[in-house]
């Protein structure tokens, strides 16, 4: 199936900002769905509110766009109701990690298999420029106007502490590994985590003279390296990119299952 | 004993009342005095093959309900108080995306924490317009354990038939107190299952369009139609739309398809009204001491009546005013301080003759309460 197919045109053109990262991670998950071949019908997205979670609006499959921050809660409800279906739930840095904060760490500790993309611009672009959990210390933004003394959480740390059994990290820059990565956490039968840094030039960029979106992503290229890479010795400031974790662990519908299992002997 | 009798709490009749409706999903947080729902939820649906989930919260809770409702699911969710209050946002986006679920609020006294083991009325308002912007609701209420049953089973009919959530507001003696049940035959109430549309594979699927009855078949997530759901004003496609004709004509279908069906929507039962100058008006469990004065009274050759409502939303003003049109005096029997006073005030003609008999110390309203108020308002002093 033409990645065309899996984008629903009527709905065009999209609200994103020209230069905008979301439309980038867009692509490159409907690269990694065509590349394993999935019908769209097997396939739910559901999302919370941000610029990020606009996402669900503009791709064919069964599509559930929520409230702010509770994307996750809606998907276990779908997924435990119907566990045969591939539950993606693409996030905003906000919506995953402040309003959010909660159902993130209980689906990684459920374990349950859905596959959460966090869009991280490090700002609440929606709303127009406020700090998010993930803008860090010194950062600018319209609700820290002399500068964020809040400090921001390292998303891949969080998600492993938490229990997530698959945990990666790329870059709206890094298209090819970003497509690759996802690839793995669609595949991958437990809680996925997939942390991409994704521009917002409109906010992020402009409050922080981060330059236009283009030098944001030539950033993420300077800024990142692949995990253990002998850059990250040199340079511990660098960012790593790649998976972190790929493990198998009990899944939560099938654990359910062997619940139903128990019950129903009993009877 | 028949093993149809059942000798229980309040919270295990709603149970039996979900189950027999078809419950498939619940998700839940565990809060007094609702918990026992959750708990017998957790032991019974994975013996039907179903599932039970306990949430990180009620936010969460509800969520998941509203995910597992879109997969074709029949699903409720059980708290009280402060767990009701989390609630609202994603209850307003169940009204909003037009998600058939139950929620179950058994009342306590609040605000806030309040008074967890203690019974009150409280919440009447709370479920008319706990959720932001304009809305219409239905909530259902009951007295005894048979009709907490018969009101679940309706609950559920009614969330499917008109796309809508719905809301049980037990309460806390309601909830606890045991009583006898006896769990209906199977068909011997009718059940109402989702409407599914009959659109084949391959056609355009309108989710958002209203057939010309006001009902609008589902396809279930996972199936062969494709579709968006959201909170945000959205067209026949569930597209969001901004477009002014498209929002105003989404709030109205909203509001009218349960406003304009009150009839069907209204349940309540009465008791002696024929010919009473006296007419009591309660619901929940203090309808049972509302009924223990009439019933009293009667044969010392009063003329007194009840009114007893199920269904507090949407208010039946009709069913009310009719009631009330002959009578001397009302007297609103409820346990918080003039909830559905108001709204009887609102339709009757002369509401300088709506009395309020009740209690907000968290202690059960008594028949002695009632008659007290009662010689007040017929001026024979206490
Ligand atoms: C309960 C609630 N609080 C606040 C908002 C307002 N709001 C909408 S999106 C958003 C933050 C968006 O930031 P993020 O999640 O990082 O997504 P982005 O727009 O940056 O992609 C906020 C605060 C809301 N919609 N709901
Ligand atoms: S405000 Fe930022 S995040 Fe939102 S669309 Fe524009 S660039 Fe993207
Ligand atoms: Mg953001």
């Amino acid at each position: 199936m033409a990645i065309k197919d899996y984008i629903r045109e009527r709905f065009f053109p999209h609200i994103w900002c020209p230069g905008c990262g979301h439309g980038t991670v867009m692509n490159s998950l409907l690269r990694a769905l065509e590349s394993l071949g999935m019908s769209r019908n097997e396939i739910v997205m559901v999302s919370g509110i941000g610029c990020s979670s606009r996402i669900s609006g503009y791709v064919d499959f069964h599509t559930l766009h929520t409230i702010h921050g509770r994307a996750l809660a809606f998907a276990t409800g779908v997924k435990l109701s119907r566990p045969e279906l591939n539950l993606i739930v693409p996030m905003g840095d906000g919506d995953a990690l402040a309003i959010g904060g909660n159902h993130f760490i209980h689906a990684a500790r459920r374990n349950i298999d859905i596959t959460a993309i966090v869009m991280n611009n490090r700002i609440y672009g929606m709303t127009g420029g406020q700090f998010s959990p993930l803008s860090g210390y010194g950062t600018m933004a319209t609700t820290a106007p002399y500068s964020n003394i809040d400090h921001a959480f390292d998303t891949v740390e969080l998600a492993i502490a938490a229990g997530a059994t698959f945990v990666a990290r790329s870059t709206s820059y890094h298209v090819k590994q970003l497509s690759k990565i996802l690839r793995d956490a669609i595949l991958h039968e437990g809680f996925s985590v997939v942390e991409v840094l994704s521009q917002c030039p409109t906010y992020f960029g402009r409050k922080n003279r981060a330059g236009s979106a283009v030098d944001m992503m030539e950033q993420y290229k300077n800024d990142t390296t692949p995990i253990g890479s002998k850059a990250k010795k040199e340079n511990p400031d660098l960012i790593e990119r790649g998976i972190f974790v790929q493990k198998e662990m009990p899944e939560y519908c099938r654990e359910y299952d062997k619940i139903i299992e128990k019950a129903m002997k009993g009877n | 004993m028949k093993e149809n009798i059942k000798f229980i709490q309040g919270n295990e009749a709603c149970v039996e009342g979900a189950l027999y409706a078809g419950l498939e999903f619940f998700a839940g947080y565990p809060i007094t005095p609702s918990t026992e729902i959750a708990e017998l939820m957790s032991y019974r649906l994975p013996q039907k093959g179903c599932r039970f989930i306990q949430m990180e919260d009620e936010i969460a809770s509800m969520s998941a309900i509203i995910g597992a409702s879109l997969t074709g699911h029949k699903v409720m969710t059980a708290t009280s108080g402060p767990g009701f209050s989390l609630m609202q946002e994603a209850l307003g986006y169940a009204v909003m995306a037009e998600i058939p679920c139950v929620i179950v609020n058994v009342q306590r006294g609040g605000p806030s924490t309040g008074i967890p083991t203690h019974v009150s009325q409280g919440d009447v308002n709370q479920a008319r317009w706990g959720t932001h912007g304009d809305h219409a609701i239905v909530t259902l209420t009951a007295s005894n354990h048979q009709d907490v049953f018969a009101m679940t089973v309706e609950g559920f009919n009614i969330a499917e038939t008109y796309r809508t959530p719905v809301i049980l507001l037990f309460d806390e003696v309601i909830g606890h107190m045991r009583e006898r049940l006896v769990v209906p035959e199977e068909g011997e109430i009718p059940l109402v299952e989702r409407l599914r549309t009959s659109v084949s594979e391959g056609v355009d699927y309108h989710p958002y369009l209203p057939r010309e009855d006001g009902r609008l078949p589902m396809s279930d997530f996972g199936g062969v139609h494709r579709y968006n759901v959201t909170g945000l004003f959205h067209d026949m496609w569930g597209f969001p739309s901004d477009n002014p004709q498209v929002v105003h004509d989404l709030l109205r279908h909203l509001v009218d398809k349960i406003n304009n069906n009150v009839n069907q929507i209204t349940n309540f039962k009465s008791y002696y009204l024929d010919d009473a100058e006296s007419v009591l008006i309660s619901y929940g469990s203090s309808a049972r001491s509302a009924l223990h004065v009439v019933e009293l009274l009667r044969p010392r050759g009063e003329r007194i009546g009840l009114l007893e409502l199920q269904t507090l939303w949407p208010f039946p003003d009709q069913l009310v005013r009719r009631t009330c049109e002959h009578a001397k005096h009302v007297i609103v029997v409820e346990m918080n301080m003039g909830q559905i006073l108001q709204e009887v005030r609102r339709v009757v003609d002369q509401p300088r003759k709506v009395f309020l008999a009740n209690r907000i110390d968290g202690v059960f309203i008594t028949p002695r309460d009632i008659r007290n108020i009662m010689r007040l308002v017929q001026g024979k002093g206490v």
